[in-house]
C-alpha cells in the first residue's frame, strides 16, 4: 500500500511556499508533486528568456499571475552587447495572451519591448495590474499611453532606466478620469514634459499612490503642487531641482516636504543646488533609502544632509562624497545596509577626487549591518580589503571597481590577490562578487576554493592564463552567472569544464582568447548549451584558432534561437552544418 | 613586437579602425587592452611598446550605465557613420566650436573631403554629404542651423555617399 498525499492536501501545503527555488525542488520529488506544483504556481521567474520557450512556460503554469523575464546579458548595460542582439518580449507576450489571459503582472529586464507588445498587453489581460520595465528599449510613449488608457486596474507602472522613444508628454493624459487604482508610477527616464495639470489630477484621484518618480522635466513648482496632493507618499523621485532660487520657492518646498510624514525613499535630485538641500532636512530622520547619485553636490553639503539620516539603510552617492563624507556616514548612518559610490568623472584622465579605499574602510568599520557594496575607486590596497573582510564578514554583495585597469596595490605594488582572498574566505555568505585591479591566477584559486555561495561573478582585465578560468569553473559551487572581459584565457579551461556550464545560467566572455574552433567543439559536445559567437566578422573567414570577439553561452531546453541578427552565429549541433544563421522574421 | 604569456598580442588585437589604417591613432577605441607598464611581467623585455590606448576609449569601461556617463555636461559623444565603412566612430561634439572644425575632424577621421557648403545647394564637389539626426528623429543636412543649435540637438552623424544622396540635397 503506497502512502500518497492527496493532491488537495499538497496544494494546501504549497500555498505556503512562495520561493521559486523551493517550488523547483518540490517539483522534482515525483510526477504528482510536479503536477500539483505547476498547477498552483502563480509567480513565474525566467532568468534567461532563451533558456525555455514561451509556449512551454505557458503550458506548464496555467495559473500564472505574474511573469518576470530577463533578456540581454548584464554586460549589455555597458555597451558590450551590440544593438539588435535579441531579447524580444513579443513571443512571450503573444504566448501568454493566448494561454494565460489572467496574467496580472509583467516584469521585464533588459528586453526589447515594442509598442505592439504594450498594446497587446493592454488588449489581452483584463485584470492587468503591474508593469515594470527595467533597462528595456524599443517602445515609445504611444505604447505607454495604450497601457494607461486600457488597463482599468493598473496599480503599478514603472519605467526604470529604459530607452524610450519620447513622442511627447501626452501619454499621461490617457489615464481615464475613472482610474483611481494607481499605487506606483515611475516615469523618471522620460525626457518630455508632461502636462502638470494632468499629473495633479491623476495624483489627486489616486488615494493609494505610495510611490511617485518624476522625470527631470517636472519643475520644483510642479513638485510642490504634487506633494501637497500626495502627502501619503512613501517613495519620491523628484524632478529637476535646478530653478531660480526664490525665497518663497524654498519655503514652499520645505513646507511641502515637512508634510510628507511617511516618506522613506528619496531619489531624483538632478541638478540639485546645495541651497535647496535644507528643504529636505525634515524628511531625513525617516529616510531609509536615499539616491544622491545624480546630485552633483560637494562633500560638506552632503554631510549636512546625511548626518540627519540616522535610519538610512540604502545610500547611493557619487564619489564627490570623498573619504571624509564616508567617515561621517560611518558615524551617523548606523543602519546602513547598502552603499553604492559612483564615479563623478568616469573618464579616468580627469579623476582627482579625494575618494580612496579609506572611505570604504570607514563605512565597513562603522556600519555593522553593511552587506552590499558597489564602489568605484581609482586604486586600492590589499590592507583595505583585509580590513573590510575582517570587519564585515556579513557581506553578501561586494563589487569593487578599480577604475585603473591592472592597478596593483598602490602601496606595495603587489597584485590584489591577498585582498580578494580575504574577501572570499571571510565573507562566507557572499552571493555576488566583482573583482578588479591587478590580479594573478592565484586570486582566482582562492575565489574558486572559498567563494562557495557566490552566484554571480564579474571579472575584467585580470589573470595570467587559462588557470584562472580553470580555478573558477572547478570551484565556485554555486556559480550561476559568470561574465568576463579582457582576460587572457580561453579554450583549454572552457572545454575541460564544459559540464559545469550546464549547471550555470550563462557565461559571457568578451575580448578574451576563445577560438572559434573551441566554440565549435563545445557546442557539439554539449547539446543543451547554446554557444553564441557574437562577432562582426563571420567566424569561418578566419582560422579556427583565431579568437572570436564575444561568446555568450547559456543552458537551454529550447534549442538554438531563431531570432539571431547578422552578427550572432549559433553553432549548429550537427558538425556537418557548422555555423548557421537561423533567422525567422 | 609585444609578447605577453607567449602570445603575440598584435595578431589577436581587436581594433576598431578602417581597414588599412596604419597609424595608431591616439583616439583609437580598443576592446582588448594590453597591459600597461605597471604590470609585472616575467619577461621584462618590454620594447618600445606603442603608447597604451587613451583610457577614456576603452569600450564599456568603467562599467557605468550610459545615462550616468552623460551626466557629465562637459562631454557630448555622438556616433558617426560613413556609408561603406565597416565600423562606426564616436566624436565629442563639445570639442569643436564651429562647423569648419567639425568637418575637418570628420575629414581626418574617415579620410575624405566634403565639398563646399552653400545654403542653396548643400555640399557640392565631392560626393560626400554630412547629415545628422536631430532630437525629433529627422535627418538634416549639417550646416543649415547655427552651430549651438546643431550641437545641442545632434544625436547622430552620418556621412552619406554621393550616389545615395537624393537630388534635392
Amino acid at each position: 500500500m503506497g502512502l500518497r498525499l492527496p493532491s488537495k492536501v499538497l496544494e494546501h501545503i504549497l500555498s505556503f511556499i512562495d520561493s521559486n527555488e523551493d517550488r523547483n525542488s518540490v517539483s522534482l520529488v515525483c510526477k504528482s508533486w510536479f503536477e500539483t506544483e505547476r498547477k498552483t504556481r502563480k509567480r513565474v521567474f525566467v532568468g534567461n528568456c532563451y533558456a525555455v520557450s514561451p509556449a512551454a512556460v505557458a503550458k506548464r503554469f496555467p495559473e500564472m499571475r505574474s511573469l518576470t523575464l530577463k533578456g540581454k546579458p548584464h554586460f549589455a548595460d555597458y555597451n558590450l552587447v551590440p544593438d539588435g542582439w535579441g531579447g524580444y518580449a513579443w513571443p512571450w507576450i503573444e504566448a501568454m495572451a493566448a494561454k494565460c489571459p489572467s496574467l496580472e503582472e509583467i516584469r521585464l529586464k533588459r528586453m526589447v519591448v515594442t509598442d505592439e507588445c504594450l498594446e497587446k498587453i493592454a488588449a489581452s489581460f483584463k485584470d492587468f495590474e503591474v508593469l515594470v520595465l527595467t533597462s528595456c528599449e524599443g517602445f515609445s510613449t504611444d505604447g505607454i499611453a495604450a497601457i494607461a488608457a486600457t488597463c482599468r486596474n493598473l496599480r503599478v507602472l514603472e519605467l526604470r532606466e529604459c530607452i524610450v522613444e519620447d513622442l511627447g508628454g501626452d501619454w499621461l493624459s490617457y489615464f481615464p478620469e475613472t482610474s483611481t487604482s494607481l499605487v506606483s508610477l515611475d516615469f523618471s527616464c522620460l525626457d518630455s514634459e508632461v502636462k502638470i495639470s494632468d499629473l495633479e489630477r491623476l495624483v489627486s484621484r489616486s488615494p493609494n499612490l505610495k510611490s511617485l518618480k518624476l522625470n527631470p522635466a517636472v519643475t520644483l513648482d510642479g513638485l510642490v503642487s504634487l506633494l501637497r496632493r500626495a502627502p501619503q507618499l512613501t517613495e519620491l523621485g523628484t524632478g529637476s531641482f535646478a530653478a531660480q532660487l526664490k525665497p518663497e520657492a524654498f519655503s514652499k518646498l520645505s513646507e511641502a516636504f515637512s508634510n510628507c510624514k511617511q516618506l522613506q525613499s528619496l531619489s531624483g535630485l538632478w541638478d540639485v543646488l546645495p541651497e535647496y538641500l535644507p528643504a529636505l532636512y525634515s524628511v531625513c530622520p525617516g529616510l531609509t533609502s536615499l539616491n544622491l547619485s545624480y546630485a552633483t553636490v560637494r562633500m560638506p553639503d552632503l554631510v549636512e544632509l546625511l548626518r540627519r539620516c540616522s535610519k538610512l539603510q540604502k545610500l547611493w552617492v557619487m564619489d564627490l562624497i570623498e573619504d571624509k563624507g564616508l567617515e561621517a556616514v560611518a558615524s551617523y548612518c548606523k543602519e546602513l545596509q547598502e552603499l553604492r559610490v559612483f564615479p563623478s568623472a568616469p573618464d579616468l584622465d580627469e579623476a582627482n577626487i579625494p575618494l580612496t579605499e579609506q572611505g570604504l574602510v570607514f563605512v565597513s568599520k562603522g556600519c555593522r549591518k553593511l552587506e552590499s557594496v558597489l564602489y568605484f575607486c581609482v586604486q586600492f590596497t590589499n590592507a583595505a580589503l583585509l580590513t573590510i573582510a575582517r570587519k564585515r564578514p556579513n557581506l553578501k554583495c561586494f563589487r569593487l571597481c578599480v577604475i585603473e585597469p591592472f592597478a596593483p596595490d598602490y602601496k606595495t605594488n603587489e597584485p590584489l590577490d591577498k585582498g580578494f582572498k580575504a574577501i572570499a574566505e571571510g565573507c562566507k555568505d557572499l552571493r555576488r562578487l566583482s573583482v578588479s585591479g591587478l590580479l594573478s591566477d592565484k586570486a582566482f584559486k582562492y575565489i574558486g576554493k572559498h567563494a562557495k555561495k557566490v552566484r554571480m561573478l564579474s571579472i575584467a582585465f585580470a589573470g595570467d592564463s587559462d588557470l584562472m578560468l580553470h580555478h573558477l569553473l572547478s570551484g565556485c559551487e554555486s556559480l550561476k552567472k559568470l561574465e568576463i572581459r579582457d582576460c587572457p584565457f580561453g579554450d583549454t579551461a572552457l572545454l575541460e569544464h564544459a559540464a559545469k556550464l550546464e549547471t550555470m545560467r550563462s557565461l559571457w566572455m568578451s575580448s578574451c582568447f576563445v577560438s572559434f574552433g573551441a566554440c565549435k567543439i563545445l557546442s557539439q559536445k554539449m547539446p543543451r548549451l547554446n554557444v553564441e559567437v557574437i562577432d562582426e566578422h563571420p567566424p569561418e573567414t578566419r582560422p579556427e584558432s583565431s579568437p572570436v570577439e564575444r561568446i555568450y553561452i547559456y543552458r537551454t531546453v529550447a534549442g538554438p534561437r531563431m531570432d539571431t541578427p547578422e552578427f550572432v552565429w549559433t553553432i549548429h549541433k550537427n558538425p556537418e552544418i557548422g555555423v548557421s544563421h537561423l533567422a525567422i522574421k | 613586437m609585444e609578447v605577453i604569456n607567449g602570445l603575440n598580442l598584435k595578431d589577436t588585437e581587436l581594433r576598431l579602425g578602417l581597414p588599412g589604417a596604419q597609424e595608431e591613432q591616439q583616439q583609437q577605441q580598443v576592446s582588448c587592452v594590453r597591459s600597461n607598464n605597471k604590470r609585472k611581467n616575467n619577461d621584462s623585455k618590454e620594447e618600445s611598446a606603442p603608447p597604451p590606448p587613451a583610457k577614456t576609449q576603452i569600450v564599456g569601461w568603467p562599467p557605468v550605465r550610459s545615462n550616468r556617463k552623460n551626466n557629465n555636461k562637459n562631454v557630448s559623444y555622438v556616433k558617426v557613420s560613413m556609408d561603406g565603412a565597416p565600423y562606426l566612430r564616436k566624436i565629442d561634439l563639445k570639442m569643436y566650436k564651429n562647423y569648419p572644425e567639425l568637418l575637418k575632424a570628420l575629414e581626418n577621421m574617415f579620410k575624405f573631403t566634403v565639398g563646399e557648403y552653400s545654403e542653396r545647394q548643400g555640399y557640392k564637389g565631392s560626393g560626400f554629404v554630412p547629415t545628422y539626426e536631430d532630437k525629433d528623429g529627422d535627418w538634416m543636412l549639417v550646416g543649415d542651423v547655427p552651430w549651438d543649435m546643431f550641437s545641442s540637438s545632434c544625436q547622430k552623424l552620418r556621412i552619406m555617399k554621393g550616389s545615395e544622396v537624393p537630388p534635392a540635397l
